[in-house]
């Protein structure tokens, strides 16, 4: 087959919703962009750790300690299933932290936001997580099997996130003036950046839709912004509390939420690498890794030691 | 193939807009890390082992310890086979339609290929 049947083949697959799987044949690109994503996406759980894992001493409860615990475990455990599916596209797990550690590859840039109060906890799980589990739920149809059978185990798991954002939001809200004033502020803090996690305008994009045509997405980026601002503008009336968008209103003609412009400035500022935490962000990745090396090498000594005296008993 | 993805999706930071990596080898090396494992859960007594993923691990108890952390948090499974993935074997996917060719004109292995008068029950 030339290549040009290859591609054809290929095309007629995903045009009959049959998903790739890590050995059937693929074009570079495909492959080469759903690593990217994969990896990319990968990164953000782990690196999404971080800003969470700031309140798990502090949180006010067990209760509320607990549940961060297992929220911060969860997306550990998302993080490993998306290295893993990254990895049946021919990388190596240690290409790919590498390539975070060192900067070149990038991960979501809501990351860079600091979490200055316990609200925030709230905030992000509601808000952050919110916009997360839209794009994932789209990912659960993506067109590559492993990236899509990992995307299904964690939306899964995503759902309690959301909820718990929610619900600690909703005790603040309706505790004293000083919990209430901690709950808006961190809706104010939180929402503009959650709305650039959709990441630029579809007008933007000149370029074919490669990735549409591929299946990788499905829905724009417009699309998905849309969906969550109709979501949260009625979801923060049972907070009692506003978004900071004065734009905000009701469109009974396109029933849809209009709102107000994103920041571009900020957002590629951030995207570059001059948000408020990414330096600290990848020094903390780093120092983790490396203080965690002598145990990556003992476990393999062992293991090795372990190996070796049941060759000798064998013998 | 000269296709470039350039649009910024979300989720996807393109590759002039970061230093999105380019793997310098598409082949499968041999990492200098933990092997990788691959990981069969029992959801429930009396099912099979399915094929739940994959993960990193020095040893097999490291990698059943592992996958009990990754793939049961919610209580999703009762039993754990892990197995080396350098030991899986795969029949080829570009052979798919020759390899399986000699079981799609046998119609008559299926029950539905038998056209029996309605007054026959209970078969
Ligand atoms: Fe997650
Ligand atoms: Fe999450």
């Amino acid at each position: 087959m030339t290549l040009h049947d290859l591609e054809k083949s290929f095309q007629a697959k995903i045009d009959a919703e049959i998903k790739i799987e890590p050995k059937d044949w693929m074009p570079d690109a495909y492959r080469k962009t759903n690593l990217r994503q994969i990896s990319q996406h990968a990164h953000s759980e782990i690196v999404g750790m971080l800003p969470e894992g700031n309140w798990i001493t502090r949180a006010p409860s067990l209760k509320r300690k607990a549940i961060l615990i297992a929220k911060v475990q969860d997306e550990a455990g998302h993080g490993l299933y998306l290295y893993a599916a990254a990895e049946t596209l021919g990388t190596s797990r240690e290409q790919m932290i590498d390539d975070l550690h060192s900067g070149k590859a990038k991960y979501s840039s809501i990351f860079n936001y600091p979490t200055l109060t316990w609200a925030d906890m709230g905030a992000v799980g509601w808000l952050v997580d919110g916009a997360a589990i839209l794009n994932q739920v789209m990912l659960c149809r993506t067109s590559y099997g492993p990236y899509a059978r990992a995307m299904v185990r964690i939306c899964k798991e995503e759902s309690f996130h959301q909820r718990q954002g929610f619900d600690a939001l909703l005790v603040l809200s309706k505790g004293t003036p000083e919990q209430k004033a901690m709950c808006q502020d961190a809706i104010n803090r939180w929402w503009w950046p959650s709305l650039m996690m959709f990441g630029p305008k579809d007008s933007e994009s000149t370029n074919s839709d490669q990735s549409m045509k591929w299946k990788i997405k499905r829905k724009t980026n417009d699309e998905l912004r849309q969906h969550f601002v109709d979501m949260i503008a009625e979801q923060i009336k049972l907070l009692g509390m506003t978004l900071p968008d004065p734009d905000l209103k009701w469109n009974a003609e396109k029933m849809h939420y209009d709102f107000g412009e994103i920041n571009w400035e900020e957002f590629w500022n951030v995207v570059k690498g001059n948000g408020p935490c990414n330096k600290q962000r990848l020094e903390a990745r780093n120092k983790a890794h490396q203080e965690g090396e002598w145990v990556r090498e003992a476990a393999l000594a062992y293991a090795a030691k372990k190996a070796e005296r049941l060759q000798k008993r064998v013998a | 193939m000269s296709i470039r993805i350039q649009k910024f999706y979300y989720g996807d930071i393109p590759e002039e807009k970061s230093g999105a990596f380019m793997p310098s080898s598409m082949a499968n090396e041999a990492s200098s890390g933990w092997p990788l494992w691959e990981v069969f859960i029992r959801s429930k007594q009396g099912l099979d082992h399915k094929h739940a993923g994959s993960l990193h691990a020095a040893d097999a108890a490291m990698a059943i310890e592992n996958a009990r952390d990754v793939y049961t948090r919610r209580q999703e499974g009762i039993s754990i086979w892990v197995v080396e993935s350098k030991y899986v074997h795969a029949s080829n996917p570009d052979d798919a339609e020759s390899f399986y060719d000699p079981a799609s004109d046998k119609v008559y292995r299926h029950p539905t290929f038998y056209d029996l008068p309605d007054e026959v029950k209970h078969m």
